[in-house]
């Protein structure tokens, strides 16, 4: 969509994490729960300051064990609620993630990441990729997993992330990073559609006249946690089958294709353009969902062209999942930065390498 | 009118401030616009810079390796981003504090603007050297109109200040006015 198709009156200049939280209330969100942590910390303070005033509720947690566990108590009234951090705070909460995926809980918590591991340090990075897409806590869930690669996405995605956690009863992840955190660019408040919201039959709301309703992960008799477990892996695979999201950007006729998500698809595609103009037949696909993973797009995109350039601010995590799609290893180049976005510069040179090996 | 530049200085020069209102006021002309500051451990007194990328075009990368523009307001920037500016890029550097003998390349073009001096003794105020930088590169570059950056004072001032706002009109064109630009 291009910015320049609306008057540019109705364009704000917003940083990436407040358009989270504009998002957020668009969607009816009015409970946040969180701690501070260097690079998020706009949302609990744009939060701070105006859900009070929309009579919700503003809650900094005295740790974020604490938060998730707000925010399962919270999601079990029936409530939309979400939470914020970054990487150390994000390993905190995976136990309750846990317990939430387990008792079908929606929500929506962001990841704001930043160097890792340990304390790491603030600096963009994606070396949390693995911990998103592959569970995290423990007992073998799924979260969906949403990947904003600018100021607009961060406000839509978030819209996004309440309607898919409400509709799969599931918590949602909202993987962004420093720079798309912290960036201002002009964005379109656009209107948040209520025909997405649906009913919640299950939430804990009072009883009284009527049958009790329970939320829970704990299952002890017989073999109902198979049974429960066979329950979840069938609504995972109705996620794979149904959210798959992603952006082509610049595909036709390409030869080379990056894939890249988040701020590493940002900076690219500035190297795209640099490669168009050269004469290389550069595009790229760009996964918005990172749970369900575009599997077919790659498996497809592998037979057309002769490299898959894998690029992230990482040492190579994403990259696993591109090699399971498409038997076709030898296609697949990988350019990787831990701790710092790859310039345009050297995304370039890398695909100007990849040309010359097969022109 | 394509460009992006870096700005750099001391934490509470304004630095962060100018490079918003460069960001507003290309919005407000209709481009497609990136700002991003550098965030955490940056105070009053320690270092403060940020990227703004001014397109036509939908922008990929919002932080840039080559500026084709570069704007210093203190000594140690200089030292930490010349050697980025793009060769034939803008250099203004705030030559009150920042000594010419600093600037090692001769492949880019140089506008010393002597900002604090011209903030403390014309304007009479030493908070206004940034506005006076930012005008000097809004016309050597000519990224925006100065016309639309006096349009978007407002709504980076808050009310409670609104009064300064003819005073950063003048330093704007103080500063435009070392670059041959007369408003």
């Amino acid at each position: 969509m291009s910015a320049l198709a609306v008057s540019p009156s109705k364009r704000l200049l917003t940083k990436g994490n407040e358009a989270i939280c504009l998002g957020a209330v668009a969607a009816g969100c009015r409970h946040y729960f969180g701690y501070p942590i260097t690079p998020q910390n706009d949302i609990p303070e744009h939060m701070a300051a105006h859900l009070p005033a929309l009579g919700g509720t503003f809650l900094q947690a005295e740790s974020e064990v604490a938060t998730i566990n707000m925010m399962l108590g919270t999601s079990a009234s029936g409530k939309r609620v979400m939470t914020s951090s970054s990487g150390p705070g994000i390993s905190l909460m995976q136990e309750g993630l846990s317990y939430m995926a387990g008792s079908e809980l929606p929500a929506v918590v962001v990841n704001i990441s930043r160097s890792g591991p340990g304390l790491g340090g603030i600096a963009p990075s994606q070396g949390d990729y693995f911990q998103a897409v592959k569970g995290g806590g423990h007992g073998g869930y799924r979260l969906i997993v949403l990947a904003p690669h600018s100021v607009q996405e961060m406000y839509a995605l978030t819209m996004l992330a309440f309607d898919l956690a409400d509709k799969y009863r599931t918590p949602v992840l909202i993987l962004g990073d420093a720079i798309v955190g912290q960036m201002k660019e002009p964005f379109v408040a656009s209107p948040y559609d209520p025909a997405s919201t649906v009913e919640k039959p299950w939430a804990l709301t009072g009883c009284a006249g009527r049958e009790r309703r329970n939320v829970k992960s704990l299952y002890l008799k017989d073999n109902a946690i198979e049974v429960h477990n066979w329950k979840l892996h069938e609504k995972y695979e109705r996620i794979r089958e149904n959210e798959v999201r992603a952006e082509s950007y610049m595909l036709d006729g390409a030869t080379i294709a990056i894939v890249a998500f988040g701020t590493a698809a940002r900076v690219s595609k500035t190297a795209i353009q640099w490669a168009r103009k050269e004469g290389i037949a550069a595009g790229m696909l760009r996964p918005i969902t990172l749970f369900p993973f575009p599997k077919r797009e790659v498996f497809e995109l592998a037979r057309t062209v002769d490299f898959l350039l894998v690029i992230e601010m990482n040492t190579g995590q994403m990259v696993e999942d591109v090699r399971q799609c498409t038997p076709l290893h030898d296609r697949i180049a990988f350019l990787g930065k831990p701790c710092a976005m790859p310039t345009p510069e050297e995304i370039l040179e890398r695909i100007r390498l990849l040309a010359g090996k097969k022109g | 009118m394509t460009g992006d530049i870096i700005m750099a200085g001391f934490g509470g020069q304004g630095i962060l401030m100018i490079g918003n209102l460069l960001a507003l006021t290309a919005m407000e002309e209709g481009k497609h616009v990136t700002y991003f500051p550098a965030y955490g451990v940056e105070m009053r007194g320690g270092t403060a810079n940020c990227t703004v990328v001014v397109s036509d075009e939908e922008i990929g990368s919002p932080v840039v390796g080559r500026p084709k523009g570069l704007l210093i307001m203190n000594g140690p920037s200089m030292e930490k981003f010349l050697p980025m500016l793009a060769s034939g890029g803008d250099l203004i550097i705030n030559s009150s504090l920042v000594e010419e003998r600093q600037v090692t390349r001769d492949d880019v073009r140089l506008l010393p603007v002597p900002a604090d001096d011209i903030a403390r003794n014309k304007i009479g105020s030493r908070q206004m050297a940034s506005m006076v930088a930012l005008g000097a590169y809004v016309a050597r570059s000519g990224i925006v109109k100065l016309s639309t950056v006096f349009d978007c004072l407002p709504k980076v001032i808050s009310k409670k200040y609104e009064k300064f706002i003819p005073l950063n009109v003048t330093a704007l064109k103080e500063g435009a006015a070392l670059a041959g630009f007369h408003a």
